[in-house]
């Protein structure tokens, strides 16, 4: 994060801070810093007489959007994400804040690795991307990785993201270890023995003859997981919650006072398996698209606080790996281009308040990981997301930042828009009116560079 | 409007009665042709057919094969061994490759389910017939299958036909509950619960866990293979054969005990003789099971026919 020439002032537009509790008309105003100086009219005083102005009447002023939950596939897979790419896609759809898991080739398992994707990140400079370390050694659920090390160099939690940790005593001692280094243990829950399928296991599967997933293979683990994190005292954070059973289980923990947090996928609550009919593989992951049982659980998870935060589980893969039957094709879908549009929807739908929408992209998830992020509050990093309420994004799986295309969404339109993402106080991305631009400011003669 | 207006046949699914009853019509004229001398008609001269089996079958490709030839269309014939999708090539560029070459018909058999609609999608102007994909449909075998019920009593409306076995991982049973229901048949299934797949019952069925209700006043059983496979490969879904064969094969004793006395028995084959059948059922006088295969040449020809636009296509190709 570099330095800005001049302060930034942004004018006039309905600012948003549920960390502070703030909803109104207003200004914010960064310092050369890079930094959040202050929110409210007339701080300006001497300061802002030379400050960059961004007209923001009409738009909502909102703290950059943070994901927990992001797979930027380097170093290895390059040719379906990089932390560069990943970072474009993310910045597009408001984000400034991602942690990206550790399923790479090599894993991140070591405090090498750890520090290669944050240095990439840094070279990418867009948003900040924040490594999450393995829990096991290649993720082969046999040996803990050493969590220490990556941890020193940057990891903010650990995970074997993609598959679960089917040994239980190995899951105990990671909560315990982790909990010794201060990050949280993020699971993947789907019992490996129970699952196997490549679709939620109900009718619908039935219907289509594919193998299933019962929602049972994801609950039996949570159930495990909530018993160890008791234990052990650990923070357990359940990846992509998408079941009502977990959902309900988690609600009773937190209640119980454990610290066990959760997410939930903007696709876990608006699609259910009907989508699957027609076997697109756009429509394949892990864990798979429920009931509507399911979606109205999550929902209500998220409405109650059960369920913290929204992630994307963004995993792009190419078409080498989605153009084939949906059997055998991989498991992900991308998101961070959609996410703000699908959770706003919800608002729409009046299911969520605004405010609670924008929570559980900010100060949400920042929350759950500990991050000094998610707010506009005075001293804060300057990671600004503005959106246009009056605006709508068609989904187009041409027209996305990142290097893959595999999104269910395809010809969505989606209400509102991300106009304009602002990290350390400077622009990353700004919508013109026509089309998006990412990094390259100085092209439509923005002065905040 | 009745006739069958449809480039492909993907599945019964979503097929009317009358589509369905037409094809079983236009089956019915055609089995006069295997039944002359001289069984080849010139309906499809000139078209060509392509067999793609990417799964093992034997009587299924060579059904279609001889109904492809009895209707005078020029057959073609890649099986999974011999094909470039061992060799690493996709089900899409294999297709896109078959479609420069032009054929009218692919008849596809894969081992995973959806591939027919995926080869649809890719090739507008081919027409695709579905020959089993993975556990989702089998159109071709229930359409024989309906056939030779509707030959047998007559009509399918208000009959009872039992399928008893492994629903889980059948095509064919989920094909014979899509056509039979939209025929008006009662369909029930029976086997052990850890091969009835969750949800069926939102299909229409009954679900019976023991042969003596399942069959009992049943008009048709349908018996299913069952794969030694499954008991191999850690699904745990029946402890042994042995058992499976106590509880839910079929001999002549629990026939005259629980079903109606003029039962028809039917197998889409291959059968495990022993095992869901004994051989003095597979033989005797209930089973229709080789007139199920004799109806089959029928059906594959009519569907062949009508996917190439029927009546009116082969007045314009001159009909012989």
């Amino acid at each position: 994060m570099g330095t800005l020439e001049r302060p930034v002032l942004i004018q006039g537009g309905r600012v948003i801070d549920p960390a502070t509790g703030r909803d109104e008309v207003t200004d914010v105003y960064i310092g050369s810093d890079g930094r959040i100086v202050g929110v409210g009219e007339g701080l300006a005083g001497s300061g802002t007489a030379d400050a960059d102005v961004i007209d923001a009447t009409g738009r909502w002023v909102l703290p950059g959007f943070v994901d927990l939950h992001v797979h930027f596939r380097e170093p290895g897979h390059e040719y379906k994400e990089t932390v560069e790419s990943g970072s474009r896609a993310a910045v597009a759809g408001g984000f400034t804040t991602v942690c990206c898991m550790a399923n790479t080739n090599p894993v991140n398992d070591t405090g090498t690795v750890t520090k290669y994707i944050a240095q990439r990140a840094d070279e990418a400079g867009l948003c900040r991307v924040l490594p999450i370390g393995a829990v096991s050694r290649g993720l082969k659920g046999e040996e803990l990785a050493e969590i220490s090390d990556m941890v020193s160099e940057g990891a903010v939690a650990v995970s074997d993201d993609g598959y679960p940790v089917m040994d239980a005593h190995l899951m105990r001692r990671a909560l315990e270890y982790a909990r010794t280094v201060g990050v949280p243990v993020v699971v993947h829950e789907e019992d490996s023995c129970l699952s196997g399928g490549c679709m939620h296991e109900g009718r619908v599967s039935t219907e289509l003859g594919l193998p299933g997933i019962p929602a049972a293979a994801e609950d039996v683990m949570v159930a495990r997981d909530i018993v160890l994190a008791e234990i052990t005292g650990g923070h357990l954070h359940v990846a992509h919650v998408s079941t009502a059973g977990a959902v309900r289980m988690i609600r009773e923990a937190q209640a119980r006072g454990l610290k066990v947090t959760t997410e939930a996928t903007p696709h876990h609550f608006t699609l259910t398996d009907e989508a699957v009919r027609g076997y697109d593989p756009a429509t394949k992951m892990a864990p798979p698209l429920r009931t509507g049982e399911d979606v109205d659980a999550v929902i209500a998870g998220l409405k109650d606080g059960t369920i913290a935060c929204v992630a994307t589980d963004h995993a792009p893969h190419s078409t080498v790996e989605k153009e084939v039957e949906f059997e055998i094709a991989a498991f992900g879908i991308v998101g961070l281009e959609t996410a703000w549009g699908l959770t706003y929807r919800l608002v729409q739908e009046g299911k969520l308040e605004l405010v609670e929408a924008v929570k559980a992209l900010t100060s949400g998830p920042a929350a759950v990981f500990g991050l000094d992020v998610g707010t506009l509050k005075p001293g804060a990093s300057a990671d600004v997301t503005i959106v246009d309420p009056k605006g709508s994004r068609t989904i187009s799986n041409t027209e996305l930042y990142g290097k893959s295309t595999n999104t269910p969404f395809h010809g969505w339109e989606l209400p509102t828009r991300v106009e304009r993402t602002l990290f350390g106080g400077r622009t990353v991305y700004l919508w013109d009116g026509e089309r998006g631009h990412v990094g390259d400011t100085e092209e439509v003669g923005l002065q905040t560079v | 409007m009745t006739g069958f207006v449809r480039k492909d046949l993907i599945g019964l699914q979503g097929l009317s009665a009358d589509e369905i009853g037409y094809v079983l019509d236009v089956a019915d004229q055609f089995r006069f042709v295997n039944l002359r001398s001289i069984k080849k008609v010139p309906t499809l001269r000139g078209k060509s057919v392509v067999h793609l089996f990417l799964e093992p079958s034997t009587r299924t490709r060579t059904s279609f094969d001889i109904a492809a030839k009895r209707l005078s269309a020029d057959t073609f014939s890649i099986s999974g061994g011999s094909s470039s999708t061992t060799k690493g090539e996709t089900l899409l560029d294999t297709a896109r490759n078959l479609a420069a070459m032009h054929p009218d018909i692919i008849v596809l058999r894969h081992a995973r389910a959806g591939a027919p609609g995926l080869l649809s999608d890719a090739l507008p102007n081919t027409s695709i017939i579905n020959a089993g994909d993975g556990r989702h449909e089998h159109p071709t075998q229930a359409l024989l299958d309906m056939l030779t019920i509707r030959r047998a009593l007559g009509g399918l409306k208000g009959r009872t036909v039992t399928i008893v076995g492994d629903i889980t991982h059948s095509r064919v049973a989920r094909s014979n509950i899509w056509g039979l229901r939209t025929m008006g048949a009662k369909v029930r299934v029976c086997g052990p619960r850890t091969l009835i797949p969750p949800g069926i019952e939102e299909l229409g069925v009954e679900v019976h866990d023991n042969l003596q209700d399942g069959i009992r006043k049943a008009d048709v059983v349908m018996m299913l293979r069952i794969q030694k496979e499954r008991l191999s490969r850690g699904g745990h879904f029946f402890p042994t054969s042995r058992e499976y064969s106590r509880m839910f094969g079929l001999n002549r004793e629990k026939l005259r005990r629980w079903a109606r006395k003029d039962v028809l028995i039917m197998h889409p084959g291959p059968i495990n003789r022993g095992v869901e059948l004994e051989p003095e059922v597979a033989d005797g006088e209930w089973s229709v099971i080789l007139d199920q295969v004799e109806n089959g040449v029928a059906v594959r020809m009519a569907v062949m026919y009508l996917v190439l636009g029927g009546e009116g296509a082969a007045r314009r190709e001159g009909r012989g």
